[in-house]
């Protein structure tokens, strides 16, 4: 399978769709297994990480999933491949960076990932747009006892599923969603929102995991506890406590712009609009943040009905974008991704500098945002 | 991924440097980091949590004596020292081994947990459930006496009699 088959457009739970999409993007649960018998990755040889490869990719790919699958030879892959599965949020940064054989079988429609040999000899993740964290382990459970039913996973009665990490043991499992929380920033209450995630025990992270900025004021919120609590408690904790409590707050924030500093916000949804409509040179950083913004505008537009001069120019400008860039949430998430380096540089078929890659950006996203004469 | 400075310790800092329009990328260590002057303040990764969270134990002998600290995994050869480094465990078998050093550790880590609550392999003995499930409802148990939920922990106990 080449990646040009789906690198020109974004995957399915980026999609801005789904349950509370106006601020939860996607639901992400992932499953941590090793196989019994087996050392640990970091205790392996490769020719152990090879024999264990092999034998999870025979188990997952003829798989019951509902959708084809597709394998990729993680090792063998240039590290601009690499990079821009990361990119998708198909392997981890860590999957991409780790040594000896690796490999992750992939669903076409990119809802589900196997990750072989990444820290532990198998994550499994499903991912959904929007808040859908039911669904996601109802579906991941049943892709999990399919496998079990064909290996014997590493499992100790005390402990439950046993992981490399003790972090992860137990269920293994890692509930995570993706909140867009522009006002939050906007109000300077990110600091506050922090420091109550971390009370609840939640690990907030950037974009792209652990160590990662918040670009595009995207935060990845997840659980830390993963032993001694069920599954199905971690989920409907988030889904019925954590996740509208939230939710709730960056709500609070954007009722706050615009019944008491419309001025902030219009000026940040102005300023994103001028700039990507006419910048020739835009880094990815300075694209993600003022893409954010486009995205507050239109969501606020749509969800509580709000009309400030910037976000009836920003709804204009939608109607007369071109039909196929029709200026949707789904087309800024497609801006979003398309215009992440690897995505750039898959998408052109070659390596590009950072200079070319930020003019080639900024044409892209003028090209999306230009009014039809 | 390995510290691309000393080769040993795990990397945790990704640098992308872009001078002319050249882009490089480094992946180092935390102690490299800080050795070669780049300033980090970055939240902690969850190795070096654990690291941390290791560092603050007693020493090896203070908490197990003389032999507990030249424990040696006799399937991976791991020891409680390279535990100490590294953060992640070197075999399954791991866990009965050095099962006494990692209690507080995962304790602390797991919010106070020690003791698996969830899904089990269909595949488990039936002793190796009933095990698995009557430890599950102990601890219902007592968060429901915790929560002063006595309806619901007669109910618990009753099931419990019931598996025993």
């Amino acid at each position: 399978m080449e990646l040009t088959e789906f690198s020109h457009d974004i995957n399915e739970w980026f999609s801005g769709s789904g349950p509370l999409a106006d601020i939860v993007v996607s639901s992400r649960i992932r499953l941590a297994r090793n196989l019994a018998g087996h050392r640990f990755l970091n205790s392996c040889s490769n020719e152990e990480k090879a024999e264990i490869l092999e034998k999870l990719k025979s188990v997952l790919m003829p798989l019951d999933l509902g959708d084809k699958v597709f394998y990729v030879s993680v090792d063998k892959e240039p590290e601009l491949n690499r990079n821009f599965l990361v990119e998708r949020h198909l392997i981890s940064r860590h999957h991409a960076m780790a040594t000896g054989p690796r490999g992750a079988v992939i669903a076409r429609r990119e809802f589900f990932t196997a990750m072989i040999n990444e820290e532990d000899h198998l994550r499994l993740q499903v991912l959904k747009a929007g808040c859908q964290l039911r669904a996601c382990a109802e579906q991941i459970d049943r892709i999990d006892s399919q496998i079990e039913g064909r290996v014997e996973y590493a499992f100790n009665p005390r402990f439950g599923y046993l992981t490399a990490c003790p972090t992860n043991l137990g269920t293994g499992i890692r509930v995570s969603v993706m909140l867009h929380m522009p006002a939050l920033k906007l109000t300077n209450q990110i600091e506050k929102f922090m420091n109550a995630a971390k009370d609840m025990n939640l690990a907030v992270r950037g974009l792209f995991g652990e160590g990662t900025e918040a670009a595009s004021d995207l935060y990845q919120i997840s659980n830390q506890v993963t032993l001694g609590v069920s599954e199905k408690h971690i989920v409907s904790e988030f889904e019925n406590v954590i996740i509208p409590e939230i939710v709730e707050y960056e709500k609070a924030a954007r009722r706050q712009l615009l019944t008491n500093d419309t001025d902030t916000l219009d000026d940040k949804i102005a300023r994103a609009m001028a700039l990507l409509q006419n910048a020739h040179l835009i880094s990815s950083q300075e694209a993600l943040f003022l893409l954010s913004h486009l995205r507050l505008g239109l969501n606020m537009h749509e969800h509580m009905g709000a009309s400030t001069p910037a976000i009836e120019r920003l709804c204009a400008l939608r109607a007369s974008t071109k039909e196929q860039d029709k200026l949707t949430i789904r087309t800024i998430n497609r801006l979003f991704m398309l215009t992440l380096p690897a995505h750039l540089q898959v998408n052109y078929g070659k390596s590009l500098d950072a200079t070319h890659r930020d003019a080639l950006r900024a044409k892209i996203i003028r090209d999306a945002l230009t009014q039809q004469s | 991924m390995q510290c691309q400075i000393c080769q040993k310790r795990t990397a945790t800092i990704h640098l992308t440097e872009i001078q002319n329009g050249a882009r490089t990328e480094l992946h180092i260590c935390e102690h490299c980091a800080s050795e070669q002057g780049i300033a980090t303040h970055s939240q902690m990764s969850i190795n070096e949590l654990l690291s941390h969270l290791l560092a603050v134990q007693p020493s090896d002998e203070e908490m197990f004596g003389p032999a507990e600290k030249d424990l040696v995994c006799p399937t991976c050869g791991f020891t409680l020292d390279r535990l100490r480094k590294e953060g992640t465990l070197g075999c399954p078998a791991d866990y009965e081994v050095f099962e006494q050093a990692l209690l507080p550790l995962i304790e602390r880590a797991q919010g106070g947990k020690t003791s698996h609550c969830g899904k089990v392999p269909t595949t488990l003995p039936t002793d190796t459930k009933k095990f698995v499930e009557l430890s599950q409802l102990r601890q219902q148990l007592e968060e429901a006496v915790h929560d002063e939920d006595y309806e619901r922990a007669a109910e618990l106990r009753d099931k419990m009699k019931q598996l025993e």
